[in-house]
Protein backbone atom coordinates (compact mmCIF):
# COMPACT_ATOMS: atom_id res chain seq x y z
CA UNK A 1 0.00 0.00 0.00
CA UNK A 2 1.63 3.22 -1.11
CA UNK A 3 1.90 6.22 1.64
CA UNK A 4 0.65 9.04 -1.47
CA UNK A 5 -1.65 7.91 -4.07
CA UNK A 6 -2.61 10.62 -6.72
CA UNK A 7 -5.60 8.98 -9.17
CA UNK A 8 -6.24 10.72 -12.78
CA UNK A 9 -5.91 14.21 -10.56
CA UNK A 10 -7.40 17.22 -12.72
CA UNK A 11 -7.10 20.87 -11.27
CA UNK A 12 -7.27 24.56 -12.30
CA UNK A 13 -7.13 27.19 -10.30
CA UNK A 14 -10.45 28.97 -10.54
CA UNK A 15 -9.14 32.33 -11.91
CA UNK A 16 -7.40 30.31 -14.66
CA UNK A 17 -8.44 29.03 -17.64
CA UNK A 18 -6.05 26.11 -17.79
CA UNK A 19 -5.46 23.15 -15.28
CA UNK A 20 -2.43 23.43 -13.18
CA UNK A 21 -2.51 19.50 -13.16
CA UNK A 22 -3.42 17.28 -15.74
CA UNK A 23 -4.12 13.60 -15.15
CA UNK A 24 -1.94 12.61 -11.93
CA UNK A 25 -1.44 9.10 -11.14
CA UNK A 26 1.84 8.78 -8.63
CA UNK A 27 2.21 6.51 -6.09
CA UNK A 28 4.68 7.34 -3.50
CA UNK A 29 6.12 4.61 -0.65
CA UNK A 30 6.95 4.63 2.47
CA UNK A 31 11.25 5.81 3.39
CA UNK A 32 11.48 7.49 0.23
CA UNK A 33 14.11 10.58 -0.36
CA UNK A 34 11.68 11.99 -3.36
CA UNK A 35 12.94 15.13 -5.70
CA UNK A 36 10.35 16.76 -7.42
CA UNK A 37 12.23 18.59 -10.49
CA UNK A 38 10.30 20.78 -12.96
CA UNK A 39 10.94 23.80 -14.94
CA UNK A 40 9.56 27.09 -13.38
CA UNK A 41 5.72 27.03 -13.50
CA UNK A 42 5.80 23.14 -14.44
CA UNK A 43 3.27 22.97 -11.30
CA UNK A 44 5.41 22.02 -8.15
CA UNK A 45 3.94 24.08 -5.75
CA UNK A 46 0.10 22.54 -6.92
CA UNK A 47 1.22 19.11 -6.94
CA UNK A 48 2.19 20.03 -3.38
CA UNK A 49 -0.73 21.74 -2.34
CA UNK A 50 -2.65 18.67 -3.07
CA UNK A 51 -0.84 16.26 -0.89
CA UNK A 52 -2.46 17.87 2.57
CA UNK A 53 -5.49 19.38 1.37
CA UNK A 54 -5.01 22.50 0.48
CA UNK A 55 -6.15 21.56 -2.55
CA UNK A 56 -8.71 21.00 -2.77
CA UNK A 57 -10.07 22.37 0.05
CA UNK A 58 -8.54 25.66 0.66
CA UNK A 59 -7.69 27.00 -2.36
CA UNK A 60 -10.64 27.16 -5.00
CA UNK A 61 -10.95 25.65 -8.38
CA UNK A 62 -12.41 22.25 -10.03
CA UNK A 63 -10.85 18.78 -9.57
CA UNK A 64 -11.27 15.62 -10.89
CA UNK A 65 -10.05 12.17 -9.82
CA UNK A 66 -8.40 12.09 -6.12
CA UNK A 67 -5.60 11.82 -4.25
CA UNK A 68 -5.03 9.38 -0.93
CA UNK A 69 -2.84 10.00 1.90
CA UNK A 70 -1.68 7.45 4.31
CA UNK A 71 -5.26 6.32 3.85
CA UNK A 72 -7.24 9.37 3.82
CA UNK A 73 -9.02 11.04 0.87
CA UNK A 74 -7.75 14.37 1.03
CA UNK A 75 -10.79 15.97 -0.16
CA UNK A 76 -13.01 14.82 2.30
CA UNK A 77 -10.28 14.88 5.33
CA UNK A 78 -10.01 17.92 7.39
CA UNK A 79 -6.97 19.56 6.73
CA UNK A 80 -6.19 19.50 10.57
CA UNK A 81 -6.12 15.78 10.80
CA UNK A 82 -3.85 15.59 7.40
CA UNK A 83 -1.56 17.39 9.15
CA UNK A 84 -0.92 14.89 11.23
CA UNK A 85 0.30 13.45 8.67
CA UNK A 86 2.34 15.59 6.11
CA UNK A 87 4.48 18.28 7.14
CA UNK A 88 4.89 21.20 4.56
CA UNK A 89 7.65 23.81 4.74
CA UNK A 90 5.74 26.45 1.82
CA UNK A 91 8.26 28.04 -0.55
CA UNK A 92 7.75 31.20 1.45
CA UNK A 93 8.16 30.99 5.05
CA UNK A 94 6.95 34.47 6.20
CA UNK A 95 3.15 32.82 4.93
CA UNK A 96 3.55 30.22 7.60
CA UNK A 97 5.01 31.59 10.75
CA UNK A 98 1.95 32.78 12.78
CA UNK A 99 3.43 32.81 16.40
CA UNK A 100 4.56 36.33 18.85
CA UNK A 101 8.20 34.85 18.82
CA UNK A 102 10.35 31.94 17.51
CA UNK A 103 9.80 30.03 20.70
CA UNK A 104 5.76 29.82 20.64
CA UNK A 105 5.90 29.42 16.72
CA UNK A 106 7.96 25.77 17.26
CA UNK A 107 6.16 25.16 20.05
CA UNK A 108 2.41 26.02 18.39
CA UNK A 109 2.35 22.59 16.21
CA UNK A 110 3.40 20.81 19.26
CA UNK A 111 0.59 21.78 21.59
CA UNK A 112 -1.82 21.25 18.82
CA UNK A 113 -0.67 17.59 19.33
CA UNK A 114 -0.88 17.29 22.67
CA UNK A 115 2.55 16.49 23.10
CA UNK A 116 3.42 16.75 26.96
CA UNK A 117 5.38 19.55 28.39
CA UNK A 118 8.96 17.59 29.06
CA UNK A 119 8.74 16.48 25.49
CA UNK A 120 7.92 19.65 23.83
CA UNK A 121 10.81 21.09 25.72
CA UNK A 122 13.40 18.51 25.13
CA UNK A 123 12.58 18.87 21.17
CA UNK A 124 12.16 22.67 21.52
CA UNK A 125 15.71 22.32 22.63
CA UNK A 126 17.31 19.78 20.31
CA UNK A 127 15.90 21.23 17.21
CA UNK A 128 17.03 25.21 18.02
CA UNK A 129 20.41 23.78 18.39
CA UNK A 130 20.68 21.80 15.24
CA UNK A 131 19.31 24.58 13.12
CA UNK A 132 21.34 27.22 14.91
CA UNK A 133 18.30 29.38 15.97
CA UNK A 134 18.26 29.54 19.95
CA UNK A 135 19.38 32.79 19.96
CA UNK A 136 16.35 33.87 18.00
CA UNK A 137 13.71 32.29 20.17
CA UNK A 138 12.62 35.75 21.79
CA UNK A 139 12.72 37.19 18.55
CA UNK A 140 9.21 38.38 16.60
CA UNK A 141 9.08 36.19 13.22
CA UNK A 142 8.84 40.09 11.30
CA UNK A 143 12.47 40.69 12.41
CA UNK A 144 13.85 37.60 11.43
CA UNK A 145 16.21 37.74 8.04
CA UNK A 146 15.15 34.93 4.81
CA UNK A 147 17.48 32.71 5.37
CA UNK A 148 16.15 33.03 9.45
CA UNK A 149 12.53 32.60 8.60
CA UNK A 150 13.59 29.57 6.45
CA UNK A 151 15.66 27.67 9.55
CA UNK A 152 12.35 28.66 11.50
CA UNK A 153 9.55 27.47 9.31
CA UNK A 154 11.94 24.21 8.84
CA UNK A 155 12.59 23.93 12.85
CA UNK A 156 8.37 24.22 13.56
CA UNK A 157 7.67 21.52 11.29
CA UNK A 158 10.43 18.89 11.74
CA UNK A 159 9.40 18.71 15.32
CA UNK A 160 6.07 17.51 14.49
CA UNK A 161 7.97 14.25 12.76
CA UNK A 162 5.22 13.96 10.54
CA UNK A 163 5.46 10.41 8.15
CA UNK A 164 5.44 12.58 5.41
CA UNK A 165 7.63 15.87 5.12
CA UNK A 166 7.40 17.94 2.21
CA UNK A 167 9.54 21.14 1.37
CA UNK A 168 9.06 23.46 -1.01
CA UNK A 169 12.14 25.07 -2.03
CA UNK A 170 13.51 24.89 1.35
CA UNK A 171 16.81 25.87 0.64
CA UNK A 172 16.39 28.80 -1.46
CA UNK A 173 17.14 31.44 1.35
CA UNK A 174 19.97 30.14 2.86
CA UNK A 175 23.89 29.99 2.63
CA UNK A 176 25.62 26.78 1.08
CA UNK A 177 26.98 25.65 4.43
CA UNK A 178 23.17 26.00 6.04
CA UNK A 179 21.99 24.11 2.96
CA UNK A 180 24.38 21.13 3.04
CA UNK A 181 23.67 21.26 6.73
CA UNK A 182 19.80 21.04 6.37
CA UNK A 183 20.35 18.55 3.70
CA UNK A 184 22.53 15.56 5.93
CA UNK A 185 19.41 16.66 8.45
CA UNK A 186 16.57 15.87 6.27
CA UNK A 187 18.39 12.82 5.14
CA UNK A 188 19.12 11.47 8.79
CA UNK A 189 15.95 12.08 9.63
CA UNK A 190 14.73 9.66 6.72
CA UNK A 191 17.14 6.83 7.39
CA UNK A 192 16.49 6.65 11.35
CA UNK A 193 12.88 7.14 11.19
CA UNK A 194 11.22 6.20 7.53
CA UNK A 195 9.98 9.65 6.94
CA UNK A 196 9.10 10.05 3.41
CA UNK A 197 10.72 12.62 2.13
CA UNK A 198 9.66 15.11 -0.75
CA UNK A 199 11.52 18.18 -1.81
CA UNK A 200 11.36 20.64 -4.80
CA UNK A 201 14.88 22.58 -5.13
CA UNK A 202 16.23 23.96 -8.51
CA UNK A 203 20.21 23.43 -6.49
CA UNK A 204 20.55 19.99 -7.81
CA UNK A 205 24.21 20.03 -7.08
CA UNK A 206 23.56 19.74 -3.59
CA UNK A 207 20.21 17.62 -3.32
CA UNK A 208 20.84 15.18 -5.91
CA UNK A 209 23.53 13.45 -3.46
CA UNK A 210 21.18 12.04 -0.70
CA UNK A 211 17.95 11.29 -3.32
CA UNK A 212 16.54 8.13 -4.21
CA UNK A 213 13.78 9.10 -6.51
CA UNK A 214 12.62 11.39 -8.73
CA UNK A 215 9.65 12.89 -10.00
CA UNK A 216 9.93 15.19 -13.26
CA UNK A 217 7.15 17.44 -14.12
CA UNK A 218 6.39 19.52 -17.52
CA UNK A 219 3.37 21.82 -18.17
CA UNK A 220 0.93 20.10 -14.90
CA UNK A 221 1.92 16.76 -15.58
CA UNK A 222 3.91 13.96 -14.45
CA UNK A 223 6.45 12.91 -17.19
CA UNK A 224 8.56 10.10 -15.43
CA UNK A 225 8.50 8.79 -11.75
CA UNK A 226 11.57 6.38 -11.26
CA UNK A 227 14.83 6.12 -9.47
CA UNK A 228 17.45 8.38 -9.45
CA UNK A 229 19.99 6.51 -11.63
CA UNK A 230 17.28 5.63 -14.18
CA UNK A 231 16.07 9.40 -14.68
CA UNK A 232 19.40 11.14 -14.73
CA UNK A 233 20.36 8.49 -17.92
CA UNK A 234 17.14 9.04 -19.94
CA UNK A 235 16.43 11.77 -22.43
CA UNK A 236 13.74 13.35 -20.61
CA UNK A 237 16.32 15.02 -18.29
CA UNK A 238 18.64 15.37 -20.43
CA UNK A 239 15.95 17.51 -22.59
CA UNK A 240 14.23 19.78 -19.99
CA UNK A 241 15.57 23.08 -18.71
CA UNK A 242 16.81 22.33 -15.36
CA UNK A 243 19.89 23.69 -13.21
CA UNK A 244 21.38 20.22 -13.51
CA UNK A 245 24.46 19.73 -11.60
CA UNK A 246 28.43 20.56 -12.19
CA UNK A 247 29.28 16.56 -12.43
CA UNK A 248 26.15 15.64 -14.84
CA UNK A 249 27.29 18.26 -17.38
CA UNK A 250 30.64 17.58 -17.23
CA UNK A 251 29.91 13.65 -17.68
CA UNK A 252 26.76 14.12 -20.26
CA UNK A 253 29.35 15.84 -22.28
CA UNK A 254 31.87 13.16 -22.19
CA UNK A 255 29.58 10.42 -23.21
CA UNK A 256 28.25 12.62 -25.95
CA UNK A 257 32.30 12.40 -27.41
CA UNK A 258 32.42 9.31 -26.47
CA UNK A 259 34.87 8.90 -23.83
CA UNK A 260 32.48 7.91 -21.26
CA UNK A 261 30.37 5.27 -21.45
CA UNK A 262 28.82 4.09 -17.72
CA UNK A 263 25.99 5.66 -15.86
CA UNK A 264 26.06 9.34 -15.42
CA UNK A 265 27.52 9.98 -11.83
CA UNK A 266 24.66 11.47 -9.42
CA UNK A 267 27.79 13.18 -7.20
CA UNK A 268 31.23 13.89 -6.82
CA UNK A 269 32.38 10.83 -5.26
CA UNK A 270 30.38 8.59 -7.63
CA UNK A 271 32.42 10.55 -10.03
CA UNK A 272 35.45 9.81 -8.35
CA UNK A 273 35.07 6.19 -7.73
CA UNK A 274 34.53 6.20 -11.84
CA UNK A 275 38.14 7.72 -12.35
CA UNK A 276 39.66 6.06 -9.76
CA UNK A 277 38.66 2.64 -11.62
CA UNK A 278 40.45 4.03 -14.74
CA UNK A 279 43.36 5.02 -12.72
CA UNK B 1 45.01 59.21 -17.70
CA UNK B 2 43.25 60.19 -13.95
CA UNK B 3 41.13 57.40 -12.93
CA UNK B 4 37.73 57.61 -13.17
CA UNK B 5 35.87 58.56 -9.79
CA UNK B 6 33.73 55.31 -8.30
CA UNK B 7 29.69 55.48 -9.42
CA UNK B 8 28.87 54.14 -5.72
CA UNK B 9 31.21 54.87 -3.15
CA UNK B 10 30.55 54.30 0.74
CA UNK B 11 32.36 55.51 3.33
CA UNK B 12 32.84 53.85 7.28
CA UNK B 13 29.07 53.29 6.58
CA UNK B 14 27.87 51.69 9.96
CA UNK B 15 24.23 50.72 10.86
CA UNK B 16 22.17 48.89 13.62
CA UNK B 17 18.76 47.98 13.35
CA UNK B 18 16.11 49.60 16.31
CA UNK B 19 16.44 46.30 17.87
CA UNK B 20 19.88 46.95 18.55
CA UNK B 21 21.25 44.19 16.12
CA UNK B 22 24.53 45.53 13.99
CA UNK B 23 24.05 45.10 10.49
CA UNK B 24 27.20 46.84 9.02
CA UNK B 25 30.09 48.07 10.29
CA UNK B 26 32.85 50.77 8.89
CA UNK B 27 31.86 49.47 5.24
CA UNK B 28 33.95 51.18 2.33
CA UNK B 29 33.66 50.51 -0.76
CA UNK B 30 34.13 51.71 -4.54
CA UNK B 31 32.02 50.45 -7.57
CA UNK B 32 32.76 52.12 -10.53
CA UNK B 33 30.72 52.45 -13.48
CA UNK B 34 29.89 49.30 -16.10
CA UNK B 35 31.09 46.47 -13.15
CA UNK B 36 29.42 43.52 -12.07
CA UNK B 37 30.00 43.21 -8.94
CA UNK B 38 28.82 39.92 -6.66
CA UNK B 39 28.51 40.35 -2.57
CA UNK B 40 28.02 36.92 -1.11
CA UNK B 41 28.60 35.68 2.32
CA UNK B 42 26.60 33.85 4.89
CA UNK B 43 22.94 34.49 6.33
CA UNK B 44 22.89 38.31 8.00
CA UNK B 45 26.02 39.00 6.99
CA UNK B 46 24.82 42.03 6.23
CA UNK B 47 24.40 41.75 2.18
CA UNK B 48 20.83 42.65 2.13
CA UNK B 49 21.28 46.09 4.23
CA UNK B 50 24.23 46.75 2.51
CA UNK B 51 21.93 47.15 -0.68
CA UNK B 52 19.51 48.76 1.27
CA UNK B 53 21.52 51.67 1.95
CA UNK B 54 21.91 52.28 -1.91
CA UNK B 55 18.32 53.03 -2.65
CA UNK B 56 17.54 55.08 0.73
CA UNK B 57 15.63 52.63 2.10
CA UNK B 58 17.94 52.22 4.87
CA UNK B 59 19.41 55.45 6.21
CA UNK B 60 22.73 54.46 7.66
CA UNK B 61 23.66 55.16 11.43
CA UNK B 62 26.86 56.55 10.53
CA UNK B 63 28.85 57.34 7.25
CA UNK B 64 28.03 58.49 4.34
CA UNK B 65 26.63 57.11 0.55
CA UNK B 66 27.83 59.13 -2.29
CA UNK B 67 26.44 58.24 -5.95
CA UNK B 68 27.89 59.78 -8.60
CA UNK B 69 29.75 62.22 -6.23
CA UNK B 70 26.43 63.06 -4.60
CA UNK B 71 25.91 62.86 -1.22
CA UNK B 72 22.34 61.05 -1.03
CA UNK B 73 21.41 61.54 2.45
CA UNK B 74 18.74 64.41 1.35
CA UNK B 75 17.63 62.62 -1.63
CA UNK B 76 14.52 60.74 -0.86
CA UNK B 77 13.87 56.93 -1.59
CA UNK B 78 11.45 57.79 -4.95
CA UNK B 79 14.47 60.03 -6.46
CA UNK B 80 16.66 57.48 -5.87
CA UNK B 81 14.57 54.68 -7.30
CA UNK B 82 15.17 56.44 -10.58
CA UNK B 83 18.84 56.13 -10.41
CA UNK B 84 19.01 52.81 -8.32
CA UNK B 85 16.77 50.20 -9.46
CA UNK B 86 16.41 47.16 -6.72
CA UNK B 87 14.53 43.92 -7.15
CA UNK B 88 14.17 42.26 -3.60
CA UNK B 89 14.69 38.33 -2.86
CA UNK B 90 10.61 38.14 -2.18
CA UNK B 91 9.30 39.52 -5.52
CA UNK B 92 5.70 39.74 -3.64
CA UNK B 93 7.32 42.41 -1.19
CA UNK B 94 7.43 44.64 -4.56
CA UNK B 95 4.34 43.54 -7.05
CA UNK B 96 0.71 44.94 -5.88
CA UNK B 97 -1.33 45.03 -8.69
CA UNK B 98 -4.11 43.28 -10.28
CA UNK B 99 -2.54 42.14 -12.86
CA UNK B 100 0.80 41.27 -14.65
CA UNK B 101 -0.06 44.06 -17.49
CA UNK B 102 -1.12 46.41 -14.70
CA UNK B 103 2.09 46.26 -12.76
CA UNK B 104 4.47 47.06 -15.83
CA UNK B 105 1.88 50.11 -16.00
CA UNK B 106 2.37 51.32 -12.81
CA UNK B 107 6.27 50.84 -12.67
CA UNK B 108 6.22 53.24 -16.35
CA UNK B 109 4.08 56.17 -14.90
CA UNK B 110 6.21 56.81 -12.99
CA UNK B 111 8.31 58.26 -15.89
CA UNK B 112 5.62 60.47 -16.75
CA UNK B 113 4.77 59.13 -20.42
CA UNK B 114 1.55 59.32 -22.13
CA UNK B 115 -0.94 56.61 -22.06
CA UNK B 116 0.05 55.35 -25.26
CA UNK B 117 3.77 55.33 -24.86
CA UNK B 118 3.01 53.30 -21.48
CA UNK B 119 0.45 51.33 -23.40
CA UNK B 120 3.09 50.54 -26.21
CA UNK B 121 5.43 50.20 -24.17
CA UNK B 122 4.23 47.39 -21.67
CA UNK B 123 3.80 45.86 -24.46
CA UNK B 124 7.05 45.19 -25.24
CA UNK B 125 8.42 44.44 -21.89
CA UNK B 126 5.80 41.43 -21.37
CA UNK B 127 7.28 40.64 -24.97
CA UNK B 128 10.53 40.61 -23.86
CA UNK B 129 10.15 38.75 -20.94
CA UNK B 130 8.02 36.42 -22.16
CA UNK B 131 4.83 37.16 -19.97
CA UNK B 132 2.42 37.97 -22.37
CA UNK B 133 0.24 34.88 -21.83
CA UNK B 134 -0.04 35.78 -17.90
CA UNK B 135 -0.72 39.84 -19.07
CA UNK B 136 -4.48 39.26 -17.28
CA UNK B 137 -3.42 37.16 -14.73
CA UNK B 138 -3.36 37.76 -10.97
CA UNK B 139 0.90 38.14 -9.85
CA UNK B 140 -0.50 36.24 -6.59
CA UNK B 141 -1.17 33.28 -9.08
CA UNK B 142 1.93 33.19 -11.06
CA UNK B 143 4.50 30.73 -9.79
CA UNK B 144 7.78 31.71 -7.81
CA UNK B 145 9.96 32.15 -11.08
CA UNK B 146 7.28 33.81 -13.06
CA UNK B 147 6.59 36.60 -10.08
CA UNK B 148 10.63 37.26 -9.86
CA UNK B 149 10.73 37.52 -13.65
CA UNK B 150 8.03 40.01 -13.34
CA UNK B 151 9.42 41.99 -10.43
CA UNK B 152 12.90 42.19 -12.96
CA UNK B 153 10.65 43.33 -15.35
CA UNK B 154 8.79 46.55 -13.61
CA UNK B 155 12.22 47.52 -12.55
CA UNK B 156 14.21 47.47 -15.51
CA UNK B 157 11.00 49.20 -17.80
CA UNK B 158 12.22 52.75 -15.84
CA UNK B 159 15.56 52.38 -17.00
CA UNK B 160 17.71 52.80 -14.13
CA UNK B 161 21.46 53.55 -14.30
CA UNK B 162 21.91 51.16 -11.58
CA UNK B 163 20.67 47.56 -11.48
CA UNK B 164 20.96 45.64 -7.86
CA UNK B 165 19.31 42.48 -7.47
CA UNK B 166 18.71 40.21 -4.42
CA UNK B 167 19.08 36.33 -5.19
CA UNK B 168 17.74 36.95 -8.57
CA UNK B 169 18.66 33.14 -9.75
CA UNK B 170 16.09 32.18 -6.62
CA UNK B 171 13.74 29.82 -7.97
CA UNK B 172 14.37 30.03 -11.38
CA UNK B 173 15.02 27.02 -13.52
CA UNK B 174 17.80 26.88 -16.24
CA UNK B 175 15.46 28.33 -18.89
CA UNK B 176 15.03 31.26 -16.68
CA UNK B 177 18.77 32.03 -15.74
CA UNK B 178 19.65 31.79 -19.28
CA UNK B 179 16.96 34.66 -19.73
CA UNK B 180 18.50 36.28 -16.65
CA UNK B 181 22.15 36.38 -18.31
CA UNK B 182 21.26 37.04 -21.47
CA UNK B 183 19.85 40.09 -19.93
CA UNK B 184 23.29 41.03 -17.59
CA UNK B 185 25.02 40.97 -20.29
CA UNK B 186 22.60 43.24 -22.80
CA UNK B 187 22.46 45.79 -19.55
CA UNK B 188 26.17 46.11 -19.24
CA UNK B 189 26.72 46.52 -22.57
CA UNK B 190 24.36 49.44 -21.90
CA UNK B 191 26.64 50.43 -19.41
CA UNK B 192 24.80 49.50 -16.26
CA UNK B 193 26.61 49.20 -13.04
CA UNK B 194 25.42 45.72 -11.79
CA UNK B 195 24.94 44.53 -8.36
CA UNK B 196 24.12 40.74 -7.14
CA UNK B 197 23.50 39.15 -4.00
CA UNK B 198 23.82 35.47 -4.56
CA UNK B 199 24.27 32.15 -2.72
CA UNK B 200 25.02 30.94 -6.08
CA UNK B 201 28.67 30.02 -5.91
CA UNK B 202 28.19 28.51 -9.49
CA UNK B 203 26.63 31.15 -10.85
CA UNK B 204 29.10 33.64 -9.16
CA UNK B 205 32.16 31.80 -10.77
CA UNK B 206 30.87 31.54 -14.21
CA UNK B 207 29.40 35.29 -14.27
CA UNK B 208 30.47 37.71 -11.97
CA UNK B 209 33.91 39.09 -12.55
CA UNK B 210 34.33 40.43 -8.96
CA UNK B 211 32.97 39.65 -5.39
CA UNK B 212 32.72 41.37 -2.07
CA UNK B 213 32.42 38.81 0.62
CA UNK B 214 31.13 39.76 4.04
CA UNK B 215 30.63 38.65 7.56
CA UNK B 216 28.79 39.93 10.40
CA UNK B 217 28.18 43.44 9.47
CA UNK B 218 31.96 43.79 7.81
CA UNK B 219 33.51 43.20 4.02
CA UNK B 220 36.16 40.10 4.51
CA UNK B 221 36.93 40.13 0.90
CA UNK B 222 36.96 41.98 -2.45
CA UNK B 223 38.65 40.35 -5.60
CA UNK B 224 38.29 38.31 -8.68
CA UNK B 225 35.58 35.88 -8.33
CA UNK B 226 37.34 33.26 -9.51
CA UNK B 227 40.00 33.64 -6.62
CA UNK B 228 37.84 35.00 -3.46
CA UNK B 229 35.56 31.57 -4.38
CA UNK B 230 38.10 29.14 -4.27
CA UNK B 231 40.32 30.28 -1.53
CA UNK B 232 39.27 28.12 1.22
CA UNK B 233 39.94 29.73 4.15
CA UNK B 234 37.86 32.52 2.89
CA UNK B 235 34.61 30.46 1.85
CA UNK B 236 34.80 28.52 5.85
CA UNK B 237 34.91 32.06 7.34
CA UNK B 238 31.79 33.15 5.09
CA UNK B 239 29.83 29.73 6.15
CA UNK B 240 30.24 29.01 1.58
CA UNK B 241 31.12 25.98 0.15
CA UNK B 242 33.73 25.52 -2.55
CA UNK B 243 32.41 25.69 -6.18
CA UNK B 244 31.62 22.05 -7.29
CA UNK B 245 34.53 22.45 -10.03
CA UNK B 246 37.19 23.01 -7.63
CA UNK B 247 35.82 20.01 -4.88
CA UNK B 248 36.45 17.60 -8.11
CA UNK B 249 39.28 18.90 -8.46
CA UNK B 250 40.94 18.60 -4.96
CA UNK B 251 39.09 15.15 -4.84
CA UNK B 252 41.23 14.00 -7.87
CA UNK B 253 44.19 15.11 -5.93
CA UNK B 254 43.43 13.08 -3.40
CA UNK B 255 43.70 10.04 -5.46
CA UNK B 256 46.73 11.12 -6.82
CA UNK B 257 45.35 12.75 -9.99
CA UNK B 258 47.42 15.77 -10.76
CA UNK B 259 44.44 18.44 -11.65
CA UNK B 260 45.93 22.33 -12.21
CA UNK B 261 44.92 24.54 -9.69
CA UNK B 262 43.66 26.79 -12.28
CA UNK B 263 40.66 24.54 -13.43
CA UNK B 264 37.45 26.84 -12.86
CA UNK B 265 34.50 26.13 -15.11
CA UNK B 266 32.86 23.19 -16.16
CA UNK B 267 34.71 23.16 -19.56
CA UNK B 268 38.33 23.42 -18.11
CA UNK B 269 37.09 20.29 -15.85
CA UNK B 270 35.44 18.82 -19.24
CA UNK B 271 38.66 19.17 -21.35
CA UNK B 272 40.87 18.43 -18.44
CA UNK B 273 39.07 15.18 -18.22
CA UNK B 274 38.60 14.39 -21.78
CA UNK B 275 42.56 14.54 -21.93
CA UNK B 276 43.24 12.40 -18.92
CA UNK B 277 40.61 9.91 -20.39
CA UNK B 278 42.42 9.75 -23.71
CA UNK B 279 45.61 8.81 -22.24
CA UNK B 280 43.90 6.18 -20.16
CA UNK B 281 42.15 4.53 -23.50
CA UNK B 282 45.83 5.07 -25.17
CA UNK B 283 47.42 3.09 -22.33
CA UNK B 284 44.91 0.43 -22.92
Amino acid sequence: MSLITFNNFHFRYKKNKEYQLNNINLKIDVNKFILLCGETGSGKTTLIRSMNGLIPQFYPGYYKGNVIVNEKDTSETPIAELARDVGIVFQNPENQLIAMDVENEIAFGMENLGFPKEKMIEKLNNITRTMEIEHLLDKAPFELSGGEEQRVAIASILVLEPKILILDEPLSSLDPYMAEKIIFLLKKIQIETNTTIIISEHRMDLILPVVDEIILMSNGSVLEHDTKEKIINGKTFQDLNLNKQIIYSIFSQLKKENLFKEKIPASISEAIDYVQKKN
Amino acid sequence: MSHPLPQIMLNELDYSYPNGTVALRKINLNIYRGELVGIMGMNGAGKTTLIRTLNGLIRPSNGTVNIEAENIEPKSIGELSKKVGLIFQNPQHQIFSNTVAEEIEFSLKSLNLDKEKVRNKTIEVLKTFNLEKYRERSPLNLSGGESKKLAIASTICRDPEILVFDEPTLGQDAKEISFFTNLLKEERENGKTIIIVTHNIEFAMEYIPRTILMAKGKIIADGITKKVLTNQYLVKKSSLVLPQTRKFALKLKEIGIKCPDNIFSKVEMKNFLANYLKTKLTEV
